[in-house]
């Protein structure tokens, strides 16, 4: 049965009021932009909140969106970093934006592959399952030190200038502006993914499976979708910091990776994708401070705040911050302008 | 759903406020201190820390003028920590040299920013013989990894030891220890007849030894990084192989001081060449521990003495350039510097700013109730054979 039409305009309408961008939304990204000019001493810093949140933003879109946890998502990450490397360590690829999309490539060719392992079973399997992936991952470039330098990481890569003017200098100009660009983009990808049918459907997927199933989605093949995207994203992510360090080490796989960005996204918030980005921003920005003020104990400092943050609740941490939004709802000049339009149409006989 | 622009609009003052620049006098010297605080070699950053403090403490802040400031950092023992951290502190706190370096990949994936930056490095921990040559801008006051094996090769050699199994960590400087060690031990008549390597991280060394005990070497000749002793001594007794009569020789490394004393009685015996030993009987090492044991509850290791002697050199340099602390300066400064340390008489090689120091046989022993590695023979002078036989 076709749906009458006046349902088929509302659902429109509602999908595309999920798609309106908010001012505050705005605001981050033109603050994550001026920061290539208003903040240049802490470009090194902030480089690797851009590349902590893209990879995060690529956790999210499976944990938050499609309900799959993984403790091993730094399978994916490290091997774009060491993709991303080698490419730069033997000049094969000598572009930095090519060799990035070689890598995110590549890291989705490994979820994809990896996808189907993570179709089987509950939560607890999958964190086994990827868990194992990213340390037999960890061996293998253990194991074969020729090519990626074991223990020692890989040396000795040199990252030829951003489209063979903008070099990567010691300051971090380029890294930042560099990192920021991509994150930006691929944040509109996600952005666009997750607001469209495609990204509805995950949703119930992880809402209910059974039911999704029973209603026409194809649970499987959405998993697996979503589930290379997100291996991709956690590519570049890799990638971005291995551009940005002319470096890579087995650090990239290791399980403290993927549990630290666990932490990210369950400071930031899963299920939507500002999440990830805010909880790059406060670990990174906590760490920084923490372990300069206290290089010995500052994970004491940190797992305090994380308990502090799951006893107290995050939503009642947000009702402190009340008066920021009504701020914000008043500023919002469209929602101002829609409310007019529905009073007036109310007023019409 | 507005909670996500409520913390984004925190995030954004976040951002905010976090920007803000350091000060910088010119009267004050900065010293980059970035080592492993925690993590896996978290063990030489607290020796590290301990021994600069201890410097610090005795020989005041202020020299040539300068006053000296250290800027610690926490790399966690990661090398890509390490290098933003470095990166950071040449590049906004303006640091004179940048010091620490707890482990090989860490030194090297510093080596291109000293170059690019002129700023000195200093390693005070790692022992790979390369590192010295990644830039022209590093000195190094710890030791070097051959530096110990070769004297431990031709001790074997010398005392009735033929067939040799031997255990090295996988890594650049157990590359280094297994090579140097089996080319001067078969040199010397010796034979190797097992090469194992372990992995670096998180090592289960049990079917190793296995493997070492089942091929019945007269000797198993071990390289692990400090740290990491404890772990195989344990091992090495729960599998009775120092009452099957396999000695243990190596590099001290792993009869490191801060874990010696915990090691228990099966590490007894154990014949070790290294540059410094808690016990090393001289006035000026006395003092050292005595002084190091005050003020922290632990025993001074290798790896402290690498830090203290790190800060001498620092300071004796600008003493030198009278107060000058630009990169050039300092490392003519400290090319060829001697002076007696702890360890016993050092000088940096004007040729490699490698160090040159003594290296010491000693055997684990039982005093005053106390493990120490004690010494018994002395090699005067020992340069990095790595880089002394390149040049040949």
């Amino acid at each position: 049965m076709i749906p009458p039409r006046p349902t088929i305009l509302a659902a429109t309408e509602w999908l595309s009021a999920r798609a309106r961008w908010h001012p505050l939304e705005f605001v981050f990204w033109i603050v994550a932009f001026a920061a290539i000019w208003l903040m240049p001493e802490r470009h090194l810093i902030l480089t690797e909140i851009a590349w902590l949140a893209l990879f995060a933003l690529s956790l999210d879109l499976i944990l938050g969106y499609a309900g799959i946890i993984s403790l091993g998502h730094a399978a994916f990450f490290g091997f774009g970093g060491y993709i991303a490397a080698l490419l730069a360590k033997y000049e094969i690829v000598n572009e930095p934006v090519l060799a990035l999309l070689i890598a995110g490539v590549g890291a989705m060719a490994l979820g994809f592959v990896t996808s189907f392992l993570v179709l089987r079973g509950s939560d607890l399997t999958r964190l086994m399952v990827t868990l194992g992936v990213a340390l037999l991952l960890r061996e293998l470039a253990n194991r074969y030190g020729w090519l990626t330098g074991g223990a020692d990481g890989l040396q000795g890569a040199i990252i030829q200038p951003l489209f063979g003017t903008f070099r990567f200098d010691m300051f971090g100009h380029t890294g930042y502006a560099y990192s920021v660009t991509v994150l930006f983009i691929l944040f509109l990808i996600a952005r666009r993914l997750v607001n469209s049918p495609f990204g509805l459907s995950l949703m119930s997927v992880k809402g209910n499976p059974l039911r999704s199933s029973a209603i026409g989605i194809s649970v499987d093949a959405r998993l697996v979708a979503i589930y290379t995207i997100a291996a991709g994203y956690a590519g570049i992510a890799g990638a971005l910091l291995a551009q940005t360090t002319a470096f890579a080490s087995l650090e990239m796989f290791s399980f403290d990776r993927s549990a630290d960005l666990l932490l990210v996204l369950i400071i930031g918030g899963a299920g939507y994708l500002y999440g990830g980005m805010i909880g790059a921003i406060i670990f990174k920005v906590m760490q920084d401070y923490l372990s300069a003020l206290t290089p010995q104990y500052w994970p004491f400092w940190i797992g305090l705040v994380l308990v502090v943050i799951v006893l107290v609740g995050r939503d009642r941490i947000t009702t402190w911050t009340t008066p920021f939004r009504r701020l914000a709802a008043r500023l919002d000049w469209r929602a101002a302008r829609r409310a007019a339009a529905a009073s007036n149409e109310g007023q019409k006989p | 759903m507005l909670f996500k622009y409520a913390t984004g609009a925190i995030a954004a003052l976040a951002l905010g406020t976090f920007a803000a620049g350091g000060a910088f006098a010119q009267d004050t010297v900065k010293i980059g201190l970035v080592v492993a605080m925690t993590g896996q070699q978290a063990s030489t950053g607290k020796q590290i820390k301990a021994a600069v403090d201890l410097y610090m403490k005795e020989h005041g802040d202020t020299v040539a003028g300068k006053k000296i400031q250290v800027i610690l950092r926490d790399s966690g023992s990661v090398p890509d920590n390490t290098k933003r951290l470095s990166q950071e502190l040449i590049v906004n706190d303006k640091v004179s040299v940048i010091a620490g370096f707890e482990i090989t990949p860490a030194a090297l994936v510093v080596a291109p920013l000293a170059t690019e930056a002129k700023v000195v490095q200093l390693v005070m921990a790692a022992g790979t013989s390369i590192i010295t040559e990644r830039s022209p801008y590093i000195v190094r006051t710890s030791f070097t990894v051959p530096q110990s094996c070769v004297i431990v090769a031709d001790w074997a050699a010398k005392n009735n030891i033929k067939k040799v199994v031997t255990i090295v960590s996988d890594y650049a400087p157990g590359f280094d220890a297994e090579k140097s060690f089996t080319e001067r031990f078969k040199a010397a008549g010796g034979n190797v007849i097992e090469a194992i390597r372990v992995p670096l991280a998180n090592p289960d060394f049990a079917p190793f030894l296995q493997r070492a005990a089942d091929a019945k070497p007269d000797a198993i000749f071990i390289f692990v990084p400090s740290g990491q002793g404890g772990t195989f001594m344990k091992q090495f007794a729960e599998r009775g192989l120092d009452k099957a009569g396999i000695k243990l020789i190596g590099p001290g490394d792993v009869t490191d001081d801060d874990l010696l004393p915990t090691m228990g009685d099966a590490a007894i015996g154990t014949v070790t060449a290294h540059f410094h030993s808690a016990d090393h009987p001289s006035a000026k090492n006395k003092a050292y521990v005595a002084a190091f044991e005050k003020a922290n509850n632990f025993r001074p290791n290798f790896m402290s003495v690498g830090g203290y002697d790190g800060m001498h050199l620092i300071y004796e340099a600008l003493k030198k350039t009278g107060g000058k602390a630009d990169g050039d300066s300092l490392i003519a400064a400290m090319k060829g510097m001697a002076w007696e340390s702890p360890r016993g008489p050092i000088s940096i090689d004007p040729e490699t700013r490698d160090i040159i120091q003594n290296i010491y046989m000693r055997k684990v022993e039982k005093k005053n109730g106390q493990l120490y590695n004690v010494e018994f023979a002395t090699f005067e002078a020992v340069k990095d054979p790595v880089k002394a036989a390149a040049k040949k």
